[in-house]
């Protein structure tokens, strides 16, 4: 295992590299350090003395890749990827162009976005492998029809509509939770009410489908024929031995997903007014603040390589023949 | 019968199975009623949806919001409004627009009385006032602050027994033992004196800093791009040694004392009086005295933030901790989520204005005249990015005042026959005012003047510009897509400014008629004979015949600008021109402007200051944003029109000034490098339980004057937001019901394969095939 880990170290780094120079290459085609410069000091009365003086004092008056006027190694080293991008390999992700630190900003909204992140994602998961299960269970039935047409036409709505009818509804005509917000300790939970009732309910027409897919394929396997034959009660049959071979496509498409819930939600954190991550990235890339731009996108590198890594640990503990050599 | 044998042993298995998913479905419904209970009788203390913490109810805050988050807190750099929003309740520039009168005037604010002023002539012999401009080469605004005002706690002020401070040479590792600024253990104050409203000046000039006003005003204060010169290379230079002993990754930054670099311009007169000497005349500069660039800075406070390991992951500093002088301090700074000003103990003391302009004591707006401000104790900001929640929260009570987004315009307010605004019966219902000013605004469809076809002051390329003017019906614009909130422009200087004329007077005579009473956009006719006239008889080339086809470069997308869009192309095609658009990025659009190479593009300007300079100085040609870098993007340039706006620069308000303005304004009619757009209107709603609230563009530090009727708020609140239970029993009793459903059909189900099975091996026995 541990060699297994090493190699798999050793392909990160290698990722990581190459999405920070993916990202340094497509950021700059869209904006230049001026460009940059001139959304921080403003559309007023900026002078071109004003955007060299900014660019001195952030760091971006060097060239982009390679310092002619340099010597030796110092011509690669002497550049505006080199001096933003190196440091990211020692998580030192250093201040946004506002001055505010990245670190802490990442730590300060780390929190609010798990607290929404987290119960959406295993509250979810439980009530779609619950419906999956039990619609598997009746399928063919009239209730596995009518929840194929419910499943079908939750998918079908807009994540947006779901977000903006629950807050008319729960909040502003029954005046249930507040509209948004957010607050530390428990009364977090009067924000989050909502968000994750609405998180869940989005996912629930998608998800359901999904695992049923999953457990219907399952069920048509030999194993539980035999199963069935050997006179098993059917939810013995679905809990025992279906779920559990259903368990690796499901924990492929989850166990690497559960690290990056730390990256938070886009939409849901904007309406709701929760001052997570998600919104993060998305405010940065409006103000052209690339230090927080590439330090958002190796964060979320690093995060779905660890979850790809687990999820192939986790292979190990459902199936017994899977094996790291 | 041994083939019966699987199926009791089925029939067992499953009767244990559904004992025991019984016993867990029991319990999760007593937890589920437990959790329910729990909810309901949390929420029987108040409102359930209160966004607020329960103490909060009955006090004297104000609760507000923000959209985009602040840059930045420090007074040198700050400059927008999301900003000035908060350093403006903070930090006391010398000067500030009055609240209730109108036009705008400007009255001390930490200045003791309203600046001196002496003009020197280059050998610096004084002048009389009232002197020729050629002759003055130097004016001096002398300027006499209040006695007695103090900052506000903080710890770059606290000292110890000894009076030797406490928190200014503190090590990296004592800093980093210190979180947040409520970690150091005490607090102080001092007065302000006039040496900190010079050493703000002189942070204008540091090169860490990047003042957006820098480059301007410089031009204007004796020394102070010098100062900026030697600063640059200085502090180049204590950064490159600051390196070298902390490493390039240290977060960290030298600090410069400025008190050590001479500003000829800035000169301390006595304790509470100093003097800025500006080059030749410029009336406007007293505007500037009223921006927050211009406010006391505490030494102490920059020494303090600048001590090694400050920035390191806390964001201690100057641009997040404020150090002000004014009736509030920032007490909560979480600019992704709250933001909370709270009354500044040290607050030197001021009072609501006795005078106002006609009609505001009539609105109650002097009722509180000389009563001591501020009067609300807290201001809460809350971060809403999106328009839909924070409207609902207005309507609910937990927003004080708010404005009015389009989609909610129609809710909101509605527009009668002759255009007149009126709040809709359910505003009027919950007791919303409804607030309409004019803004100090202007947008405008800008002529490249560097452009062949449409540029320049060749007679076709007017024609052809007056003939678009005419065709571009702004009325139309502002009915359909701003919901009436607008006037259509006849100039560059929008109302309430010094040189704006209504009625006929200050008709534009080359778009409009006046009839009846009314300006009337000339006919279509006029637009094609000038088009005509122009060289493109119905919209073609009359030598070659091409159609005649313009570029507009834009930023619009989505969905509402193309509707937008499409409006212009139907304009241009009222003449048989065609419109080109030309979609690009934000970076790629200011680069072609600067360039200069575009031909038609929308731009807007608010006003920094009341004065029509600020708007005339947008077409002054050395202004021109291709040529010269500065702010006249149409590149405009008629030197009849310079040489008199270097003569209305420097005049005082009055009715030679006016004189010149109209000129001005007439040349500029004539000549028409803009498609005079329109001057917006805005709309704000307030709830009946806020007071003193008159809108103004100029002034942000009206915080102080607002007041509150907390307990009016708190009644109208619980009559608004009562939680209406039956919604939470319904979705139980659903679940529940559910939960049974699915128990009985799983039941029906396995009996039902019971019976079948039963059948079929019946079948089988019966067919002599049995076992």
């Amino acid at each position: 295992m541990t060699g297994y880990l090493l190699r798999r170290l050793g392909y990160a780094l290698v990722i990581l590299l190459a999405v920070n120079l993916l990202t340094f290459a497509l950021f700059f085609v869209v904006n230049s350090p001026d460009d940059m410069a001139r959304m921080q000091l403003g559309s007023k009365r900026v002078t071109p003395e004003a955007i060299e003086r900014w660019k001195q004092e952030k760091g971006y008056d060097k060239p982009r890749w390679y310092n002619p006027d340099a010597s030796g190694i110092e011509r690669l080293t002497s550049t505006i990827f080199f001096e933003k991008s190196v440091r990211l390999f020692l998580f030192e992700f250093g201040n946004d162009v506002d001055g505010r630190s990245i670190r802490g900003e990442i730590l300060d909204r780390a929190g609010p976005s798990l607290a929404l992140a987290v119960p959406v994602f295993f509250v979810g998961l439980a009530l779609n492998v619950t419906f999956a299960l039990a619609m598997a269970l009746f399928r063919a039935s009239v209730l596995d029809l009518w929840g194929v047409v419910v499943c079908i036409a939750l998918m079908s709505i807009s994540s947006l509509f779901y977000i903006i009818s629950g807050q008319y509804l729960v909040s502003k005509a029954f005046a249930l939770v507040p509209i948004s917000g957010f607050s530390g300790g428990w009364d977090a939970l009067r924000f989050l009410a909502l968000p994750i009732l609405v998180g869940v309910g989005a996912g629930i027409g998608s998800g359901t489908r999904f695992y049923r897919t999953l457990f219907l394929e399952e069920m048509g396997r030999d194993y539980v024929r035999t199963a069935r034959a050997k006179g098993l009660a059917e939810m013995t049959v679905m809990f025992r031995h279906v779920l559990r071979n259903a368990l690796i496509p499901i924990l492929t498409g989850v166990v690497a997903v559960i690290p990056t819930l730390f990256m938070g939600s886009l939409i849901a954190e904007s309406f709701f007014g929760i001052p997570g991550l998600g919104s993060y990235t998305i405010d940065a890339i409006q103000s052209q603040d690339f230090s927080v731009v590439r330090s958002m996108v190796y964060l979320g590198s690093v995060l779905y390589i660890v979850g790809l890594v687990l999820t192939d640990i986790s292979y190990t503990l459902v199936d017994p023949r899977v094996r790291f050599e | 019968m041994s083939t019966l044998q699987p199926l009791s042993i089925h029939s067992r298995r499953g009767r244990r199975c559904r004992a025991g998913a019984g016993a867990r479905l029991f319990t999760a419904w007593r937890l589920l009623s437990v959790a329910f209970a729990c909810l309901l009788l949390t929420g029987c203390d108040g409102l359930w949806n209160d966004p607020y913490p329960a103490n909060e109810r009955g006090t004297n805050i104000l609760y507000s919001s923000f959209v985009d988050r602040p840059k930045t807190l420090d007074p040198a750099r700050a400059y927008t409004e999301d900003e000035w929003a908060f350093i403006q309740q903070i930090y006391l520039p010398p000067l500030q627009y009055h609240y209730l009168k109108r036009p705008y005037e400007l009255v001390p604010n930490g200045a003791a009385q309203m600046p001196q002023v002496r003009y020197f002539d280059a050998r610096g012999q004084a002048l009389p006032q009232g002197a020729p401009q050629q002759d003055v080469a130097w004016s001096e605004y002398e300027i006499h602050i209040r006695p007695g005002m103090r900052f506000s706690p903080h710890p770059a002020f606290a000292t110890d027994a000894a009076g030797q401070t406490r928190f200014l040479d503190l090590s990296p590792a004592v800093v980093r033992q210190h979180r947040t600024l409520a970690d150091f253990e005490a607090t102080g104050t001092r007065e302000v004196t006039a040496e900190d409203y010079i050493y703000q000046i002189r942070r204008l000039a540091h090169p860490r800093l990047t003042s957006p006003i820098f480059g301007h005003i410089a031009h204007y204060i004796e020394g102070l791009d010098t100062l900026g010169e030697r600063l640059a290379t200085d502090y180049a230079r204590k950064v490159a040694e600051y390196q070298a002993a902390h490493g390039k990754a240290d977060p960290g930054y030298p600090w410069v004392d400025l008190r050590e670099y001479a500003l000829p311009g800035v000169t301390l007169v006595d304790r509470y009086t100093y003097r800025i000497r500006v080059r030749g005349v410029y009336p406007q500069f007293v505007y500037w005295l009223a921006m927050p660039f211009f406010a006391p800075m505490a030494v102490e406070a920059e020494r303090f933030y600048a001590q090694r390991g400050m920035n390191d992951g806390r964001n201690l500093t100057l641009d997040w901790y404020p150090v002000g002088s004014g009736p509030y301090m920032l007490a909560v700074n979480n600019p992704n989520s709250r933001m909370v000003l709270q009354r500044n103990p040290n607050f030197h003391g001021e009072t609501y204005p006795a005078e106002g302009a006609p009609g505001d004591e009539a609105a109650g707006l002097l009722a509180d005249a000389g009563k001591p401000i501020p009067f609300i104790d807290r201001v809460v900001f809350s971060r809403e990015k999106e328009s839909i929640p924070l409207w609902n929260k207005f309507l609910q009570g937990y927003y004080d005042r708010s404005g009015i987004a389009s989609d909610t315009f129609d809710q909101a307010v509605s527009v009668g026959f002759e255009g007149q605004a009126s709040l809709t019966d359910e505003m009027r219902a919950k007791g919303i005012r409804l607030q309409t000013s004019v803004a100090t605004s202007t947008f405008y469809l800008a002529f490249n003047f560097l452009d062949p076809v449409v540029g320049g002051q060749a007679d076709a390329a007017r024609r052809l510009r007056q003939a678009l003017s005419i065709a571009v019906d702004w009325e139309e614009y502002i009915s359909i897509f701003a919901n009436g909130r607008g006037i259509a422009g006849m100039g560059p200087l929008p109302p309430g400014i010094f040189g704006f004329t209504e009625g006929e007077a200050g008709l534009n005579r080359t778009v409009y008629d006046w009839v009846d009473g009314k300006p009337r956009r000339k006919p279509i006719e006029t637009a094609r004979r000038l088009l005509a006239e122009a060289g493109y008889p119905d919209g073609r080339d009359a030598k070659t015949g091409a159609p005649l086809v313009l570029y507009l470069d834009t930023v619009s997308r989505g969905p509402e600008s193309k509707s937008v869009l499409d409006w212009y192309r139907r304009q241009f095609a009222k003449l048989d021109i065609q419109l080109e658009v030309r979609l690009t990025d934000w970076n790629r659009f200011q680069e072609k402007i600067r360039q200069g190479r575009t031909q038609l593009f929308f731009l807007g300007w608010n006003a920094d200051y009341p004065d029509p300079e600020n708007f005339m100085f947008l077409l002054y040609g050395p202004q021109s944003r291709a040529q010269g870098g500065g702010e006249n993007a149409a590149n405009y340039r008629n030197t009849g029109y310079d040489a008199l706006f270097k003569r209305m620069q420097a005049m005082a308000n009055g009715p030679e000034r006016q004189a010149v303005i109209t000129d001005m304004v007439h040349l500029l009619q004539d000549d028409a490098p803009w498609i005079w757009g329109f001057h917006p209107k805005d709309y704000s709603l307030v709830h009946a339980w806020v007071h003193n609230l008159k809108p103004s563009k100029m002034g942000q530090n009206g915080l102080k004057y607002l007041r509150v009727d907390a307990g009016r708020r708190d009644e109208r609140r619980s009559d608004w937001n009562q939680p209406v239970r039956w919604p939470l029993v319904a979705l139980s009793i659903a679940v529940l019901g559910s939960l049974l459903l699915a128990r009985r059909a799983w039941r029906r189900r396995e009996r039902r394969v019971g019976r079948t099975d039963g059948e079929i091996l019946a079948r089988r026995d019966a067919g002599g095939g049995g076992a």
